[in-house]
Order: structure tokens, then C-alpha cells, then sequence
């Protein structure tokens, strides 16, 4: 029988959900030793889990498991800068993994790869020549969360195309392993001037992209929720109609392109869902209309925030929806975000959520 | 031989790694080398590059490329001292490496 998991990297430690039919839940925790996780994902080709952590003990590395959480390594064996590049490592935020290769972002900013299952590492790039690379690669001016290299996407088809984002700062495209970056930020405002060159200086939160349609992309960013039908390259925005545009968390549908799943949030110090109510909200037709979600999910006095890793689906025909909070609570829907439950409410501080399917 | 403590937080990341054990060095810096020696990757733990020597990005300077320093919140004491990488210890000194408490 197939087999849901949920991975929820929280504040103290990764916790695995398990289910078999998505109603009955077991919750595994913490583990990773109760280290920070940043980010944890499953890699399908090699059946390993990693985890992004980064230790204020410690420093920054990655656990992997090749058995579903029972026993852990943990590396950071080349997950380091050239001494004399003013950069270190202060935290391993983003991962992503293709066949024989797993990517891990970095906050001073870098992407580092490890063709050997995660046992040692590499530079990849440090994105050396991209625009206002010296000013965002200051490791005295960077922003709060420090997240760095806050996602990665790597083209299913193309080991050297990748996406990622530099947190408070711009999306980059790279179609030569890393060696050159190119903005992909057009159409997107922002709220504060620019930097010397426009074409960055830009918050995004988070990318997803539809699995239906590889042109159809969605952004949920500091400054509006974003569409695109150039596979990246443009932006239009699809603010209106949603309470905030401002939030972190965002999901596609796996098999409708105009369907998206967005967490608006109190712009301001709260960053918490409005009014006290936990609501998500739908678009079925791209942004151009939006539906308050809320049946199952807490209606007063909930102050709940969602970080941008803090939102999956799953892949399955009628796919399950979910999602994490700040404060540690986690909901499902199966039914399109129709109605939601509680899978877990009293972990740590949650940081991302991943699902996959096993057997 | 110096006698070292070491924090229980480490013990996980390293195979075999004791709580206590005894190592030769003249400082601080040796003795962690001898470890990272014995525990590859250990020292990393511990320690992690001066930036601020090195040159940050938007600060060039000459710096120390590769010195290293003790992680913030790392705490040496040598018999009780409070210390630094450059510390020496005495043939039986006691040597204690904190994971200092921090955050929550």
C-alpha cells in the first residue's frame, strides 16, 4: 500500500508524518539530532531523506537517511568557501536534489552540489559577475532570516539550467552550470528604490511552478503574487482579490495550471494570517479571481504563520494539499483545499513541509 | 597530555567520539587538530573561518586568509580560564570546550 510522508522541518529537529490512506496519521520526532532544519527533502531516485541544518553550536550541514529516518548522518565535508573569499557558511537553507546530484543552497550566498549522496560537497557557483552580487554577498548586509540562496529549481531535462532565488533580491536563471546568471525578474514591483541596476532588488518569497504546464509559473513574493506564462521570463501580477500582498507560502495544482494555492499575511511585524482567521486562498482560473478557504481551519483568535517552504501538494490524482505553521501546526486537504484537518498541532516552530509518495 | 571535555551535542556527528579523552598539545589550536585528525570534519564544528581577517566582501583588507576562530557560541577554558584557539596548555591541563547556552 502506497505510503504518504510528510517531512516537516521545524526549529528543533525534522518530524516525519506517515499515513497510508491520508486520514491516520503517525507523527516520528524529532530527529536530526533536534538540530535547526531549514529545509528537508526526499530523493526518489536514491530513497534518501536530507535535511538543511544549521546549528548555532555547530554550523551548517546536511543529515541524510537512506532508511526513512531510523538511522542519520550528518556531513558538511567540503561545505565550505575559499578561506581567502571573505564568505562562510552560516547556513544551509534551500536543497534540491536530479539524478546522481544533490544541490544545496547557501547563505553567505552559494550553491554547492554532492554527487556522492550527500557524503562530501562542492562549490558550484558563488554567482560571481551576477547582478549586485558584491552588495547582496555582503555578509554584513544580509537579510533577516538569512536564508542566502533561499530556493533552487533545476530543470528536469538540463543538469546545467537551473533557477534559484537570492533572498531580498532577485530570481537568477543560469543555463551553464552556474558559470553565469541571468534576472528574472521582469514585471515585478517593489515597494522600496532600486539598486543601481533595476533589474534586481526585487523579494521573492517563493516560486512554483506548474506541473502541468512547464510555461506556468506562480510567485507569492514581499510584494505581490505573481503569474507567469514564459516559463519565468515575465511576470504579471495577480494581486487583486486577496486580502494582503504580502505572504510566503504558495502552491500549484499538480494537474490544473490555472489552479494556485496562496497563504496571505499581515505585511507588518505580525506576519500572521488576518483578522486572526487561518485562511488559504484559491484561484481556479490564474489570478484572475480568489476564494477564501477556510472550512476545518481554525476561525478565530489564530495567529498562524506560514514560512515560504511551509506549503506542498502532493502528486496524486486526487492530491493532498498542506501545510505548516510558525507556531507548529499542521493541516491537510484532500479535497482541493475545500475542507482542511489537523494533522499535528504542537511541534516546534515549522519551517518547511515536503511530501512524497512511497511504494 | 591534556585532559578534554567535550560537549555532549558533538557525540552524534562523530562515530566513537567520547565525552572525555586525553590529547597531546601545546594549545588549543593543537589540541582540536589532533581531534579533527582522529574525527575528520570535528574541528568544523568548533571552528569556522575569521571573515572579518579575511576581508568581507564589501571590506577588502590584507587579513589572515585561513585563520580560523572558534564558532560564537564555543567556549574554551583552559583550568577554568576562559580562552581562546592561541591558548597554551600545560602538559596536565584540563581542557573544557562548551556549547554554550544560547537562544531557546
Amino acid at each position: 500500500m502506497p505510503q504518504t510522508v510528510l517531512l516537516v522541518g521545524t526549529r528543533k529537529g525534522l518530524f516525519l508524518l506517515e499515513s497510508d490512506d491520508r486520514r491516520d496519521w503517525r507523527l516520528r520526532g524529532p530527529l536530526c539530532d533536534g538540530w535547526p532544519i531549514y529545509h528537508a527533502i526526499y530523493d526518489d531516485e536514491s530513497g534518501t531523506i536530507f535535511a538543511a541544518a544549521a546549528s548555532e553550536w555547530h554550523g551548517a550541514g546536511v543529515w541524510r537517511s537512506g532508511d526513512l529516518g531510523e538511522t542519520w548522518e550528518f556531513s558538511s565535508e567540503g561545505l565550505t568557501y575559499d578561506a581567502d573569499s571573505g564568505l562562510k557558511v552560516n547556513k544551509v537553507s534551500s536543497l534540491a536534489s536530479t539524478p546522481g546530484r544533490l544541490l544545496v543552497g547557501a547563505e553567505s550566498i552559494g550553491l554547492f552540489e554532492s554527487r556522492d549522496g550527500g557524503r562530501t560537497f562542492s562549490v558550484v557557483s558563488t554567482l560571481d559577475g551576477a547582478s549586485g552580487r558584491d552588495a547582496w554577498n555582503d555578509p554584513a548586509n544580509q537579510a533577516p532570516g538569512h536564508l542566502g540562496l533561499s530556493a533552487i529549481i533545476p530543470d528536469p531535462g538540463d543538469e546545467q539550467k537551473l533557477r534559484v532565488i537570492v533572498q531580498g533580491n532577485s530570481i537568477f536563471d543560469t543555463d551553464d552550470g552556474g558559470k553565469t546568471w541571468v534576472p528574472r525578474n521582469k514585471g515585478l514591483r517593489r515597494d522600496w528604490p532600486p539598486p543601481p541596476d533595476p533589474e534586481v532588488g526585487f523579494c521573492v518569497h517563493k516560486l512554483a511552478p506548474s506541473p502541468a504546464d512547464p510555461q506556468r509559473w506562480y510567485q507569492q513574493g514581499h510584494v505581490g503574487t505573481w503569474r507567469s506564462d514564459d516559463g519565468g521570463r515575465s511576470w504579471n501580477e495577480i494581486t487583486e482579490g486577496l486580502p494582503s500582498e504580502f505572504g510566503f507560502a504558495c502552491a500549484a495544482h499538480p494537474h490544473d495550471r490555472d489552479t494556485f494555492y496562496t497563504i496571505p499575511l499581515d505585511p507588518l511585524h505580525t506576519r500572521t494570517m488576518q483578522d486572526g482567521r487561518a485562511s488559504v486562498w484559491r484561484t481556479r482560473d490564474a489570478g484572475s479571481s480568489w476564494q477564501r478557504l477556510g472550512n476545518g481551519l481554525p476561525d478565530h483568535d489564530a495567529h498562524l504563520g506560514v514560512l515560504r517552504e511551509g506549503m506542498v501538494a502532493d502528486a496524486e490524482d486526487e492530491f493532498g494539499l498542506y501545510f505548516g505553521t510558525s507556531t507548529g501546526q499542521v493541516f491537510a486537504s484532500t479535497d482541493e483545499g475545500d475542507s482542511w484537518s489537523a494533522l499535528a498541532g504542537y511541534l516546534p516552530a515549522i519551517s518547511s513541509v515536503r511530501v512524497t509518495t512511497i511504494g | 597530555m591534556c585532559d578534554v571535555h567535550l560537549p555532549s551535542t558533538l557525540r552524534p556527528l562523530f562515530r566513537d567520539l567520547p565525552r572525555r579523552l586525553d590529547v597531546e598539545a601545546a594549545t588549543v589550536a593543537d589540541a582540536l587538530s589532533e581531534l579533527d585528525r582522529r574525527w575528520p570534519g570535528l574541528r568544523d564544528r568548533l571552528c569556522e573561518p575569521d571573515v572579518a581577517a579575511a576581508g568581507a566582501v564589501s571590506r577588502p583588507g590584507p587579513g589572515a586568509p585561513g585563520r580560523l576562530v572558534l564558532r560564537r557560541h564555543i567556549h574554551v577554558y583552559v583550568d577554568g580560564e576562559r580562552g581562546d584557539l592561541a591558548t597554551e596548555v600545560a602538559e596536565r591541563s584540563r581542557l573544557d570546550v562548551i556549547a554554550a547556552i544560547s537562544g531557546g
